[in-house]
């Protein structure tokens, strides 16, 4: 067997110049790319992360060391940012999660219209942030909003949304929820489908009840992929920053009270000018990645060891 | 009878939960044709009291949105070729070719997925500079000609393909380059539909990078020029629903029709993030 593999392999390999560089061709294109645009982007935001006062204009710095990381982590601005990006993750994954365990255990049952309720759910994915970010907006409109119209029937007053610093976390959360939430049904809908269906059929047999297979049979089982989506959406959501914009008029809140990770970085760089200060910013919210990718790899592999 | 309630309760929750996802949209189209008086109506009016496209006509007058239309396109179009174009070969020689070292090149490869492209922007921004290409679409091409990501997902699929197909081809004189795109590509068409389409989605939406390097109005997308727009025309809300309206009914129209292979990629997680 494994002589008939090689077989042919020997006989037809071109050993001229020509072929032997073939392989190197064909990656050419897409590593000119990724060297250019990538690689030493990364190479050099690290570097530039050590360059102390360095200037955006002669790109001359004045020596290596840590002044850049000492400036952002004592910065009030950069605590905030730290602070908003947490109350995000931690409110929006969590609540994004629940919803979604829930409806893509709905949607995976055999249904009328499920072509219909798919489009329905996925539809924000596809979407631009910035467009319905203007029509939630709208929407949150303190005096003509629909939303406060709606909250009306049952009695709440009208919520400034908006306009007041306590309320732009919140609004900023339900707005990420509803954005974020076709990604996670669909990763929990493909992960459900992975589950053999005879479970069901025992569980069925023995006469349980819906909501017990459910807390017994689908939770348990789809726990893994319940936990990775956790931290996918953990990853994205430290990235909040897009969302900000239609709401606050391009500004990180009301009063400047939302800034974020990703929204520091732009201002250190674009509004101060200090690339340093952005980059070793840039540094910290790759660490906080960094650490959430591992734990997905070792979760990962350590689930496909277990079903092997 | 307790079934049937408990079917009636699934499908109640899911037509609610339908309508809340899918509220946003209804709001925005159906603002997009309000009148500003009826816009700034309480309690709001639902739907509005004639359909015109004045909305449309003005917000166009207002600013250049079939000029940003037009870029938002071409920007699309050439991207999307050209990160097809460097994916195929890339996959094709990760796949098929050996060279030594292939299998570490392409795990390095993949940890790079990990890296967040906020931390590539202030380099890129510099590079982008430094090549004069600042407030050119070029300069939104450009950075996006490879992906690290589209490649694994064809490579996977190139890797699924058996190798005897492979050897007869080449027994019958067929060089790599012809076997690639007389076979494999034709072959691999559900994968790179998947593929173009997450990228077309990525490119339409993109907000960030194109806020960072397009500053003049005539080389602006549209959902960076629907930002800027919202300064311009802040007291009009009606107008920039009927902008918005602009830039999300393509891509609603898009899904409708390929949601199966949107669907698929994102669930290898693809798009948003």
């Amino acid at each position: 067997m494994k002589k008939n593999k090689q077989k042919p392999d020997r006989e037809l390999v071109d050993r001229s110049f020509l072929a032997r560089i073939e392989p190197y061709l064909y990656l050419l294109p897409f590593f000119l790319g990724i060297a250019v645009f990538t690689l030493y982007p990364v190479v050099n935001v690290v570097l530039m992360s050590f360059k102390e006062d360095y200037s955006y204009l002669t790109r001359e710095f004045s020596q290596w060391g840590l002044a850049n990381y000492d400036k952002v982590l004592s910065d009030p601005k950069f605590a905030q940012a730290v602070g908003n990006t947490l109350k995000y993750v931690l409110l929006v994954v969590p609540i994004s999660t629940l919803i979604s365990v829930i409806v893509a255990n709905l949607l995976n049952q055999k249904l009328r219209f499920s072509a219909l309720f798919q489009t329905a759910y996925f539809l924000p994915m596809v979407t631009s942030v910035t467009a319905v970010g203007l029509a939630w907006k709208l929407m949150y409109n303190k005096n003509f909003g629909i939303i406060n119209y709606i909250l009306s029937f049952f009695g709440i007053d009208k919520i400034p949304w908006l306009e007041n610093a306590a309320w732009s976390i919140p609004s900023l959360v339900i707005f990420g929820v509803w954005n974020i939430l076709p990604f996670t049904i669909i990763l929990l809908l493909s992960g459900l489908q992975n589950i053999d269906p005879q479970y069901y059929t025992a569980a069925r047999v023995d006469g349980s009840g819906s909501l017990r297979i459910f807390l017994r049979i689908t939770v348990p089982l789809l726990a893994p992929t319940i936990f990775l989506v956790c931290i996918v959406n953990t990853i994205s959501c430290f990235k909040v920053f897009s969302e900000l914009y239609p709401l606050f008029n391009g500004k990180p809140g009301p009063f400047y009270n939302l800034y974020t990770v990703v929204y520091y970085i732009r201002y250190a760089m674009m509004e101060n000018r200090k690339y340093g200060v952005a980059a070793a910013a840039a540094i910290v919210l790759f660490g906080f990645i960094f650490v959430f990718t591992m734990i997905q790899r070792v979760v990962q592999s350590w689930m496909s060891a277990r079903k092997r | 009878m307790k079934r049937r309630i408990s079917r009636f309760c699934m499908y109640f929750f899911l037509t609610l939960g339908a309508v809340i996802m899918l509220f946003p949209f209804f709001w925005m189209f159906s603002s997009a044709f309000k009148t500003t008086q009826e816009i700034n109506k309480f309690p709001p009016q639902w739907l509005p009291g004639h359909l015109s496209l004045d909305n449309f006509r003005r917000a166009f007058a207002m600013a250049p949105f079939a000029k940003y239309f037009f870029n938002s396109v071409f920007v699309m179009v050439c991207s999307v070729g050209l990160t097809t174009f460097t994916t195929i070969l890339a996959a094709f020689a990760f796949s098929r070719l050996r060279f030594p070292g292939r299998k570490l090149i392409f795990s390095l490869l993949l940890s790079l997925m990990m890296i967040p492209f906020e931390m590539l922007i202030i380099t890129n921004y510099s590079t982008i500079v430094d090549l004069g290409l600042w407030d050119t679409l070029t300069a939104l091409i450009l950075p996006f000609t490879s992906s690290i990501f589209y490649t694994y997902i064809l490579k996977g699929f190139f890797d699924s393909v058996s190798d005897s197909l492979y050897w007869s081809a080449r027994i019958d004189g067929s060089s790599n380059w012809r076997y690639l795109w007389k076979v494999m590509v034709p072959m691999a068409r559900p994968s790179l539909t998947t593929i173009i389409l997450l990228n077309a989605l990525a490119s339409w939406n993109s907000f960030m990078w194109p806020m960072y390097v397009i500053s003049s109005d005539k080389n602006r997308t549209l959902p960076w020029g629907l930002q800027v727009f919202t300064t311009e025309a802040g007291s009009y809300p009606e107008l920039l629903m009927a902008a918005s309206t602009v830039v999300v009914l393509p891509v609603i129209i898009l899904f409708l029709f390929a949601r199966k292979y949107i669907v698929r990629g994102v669930a290898r997680g693809g798009l948003k993030g």
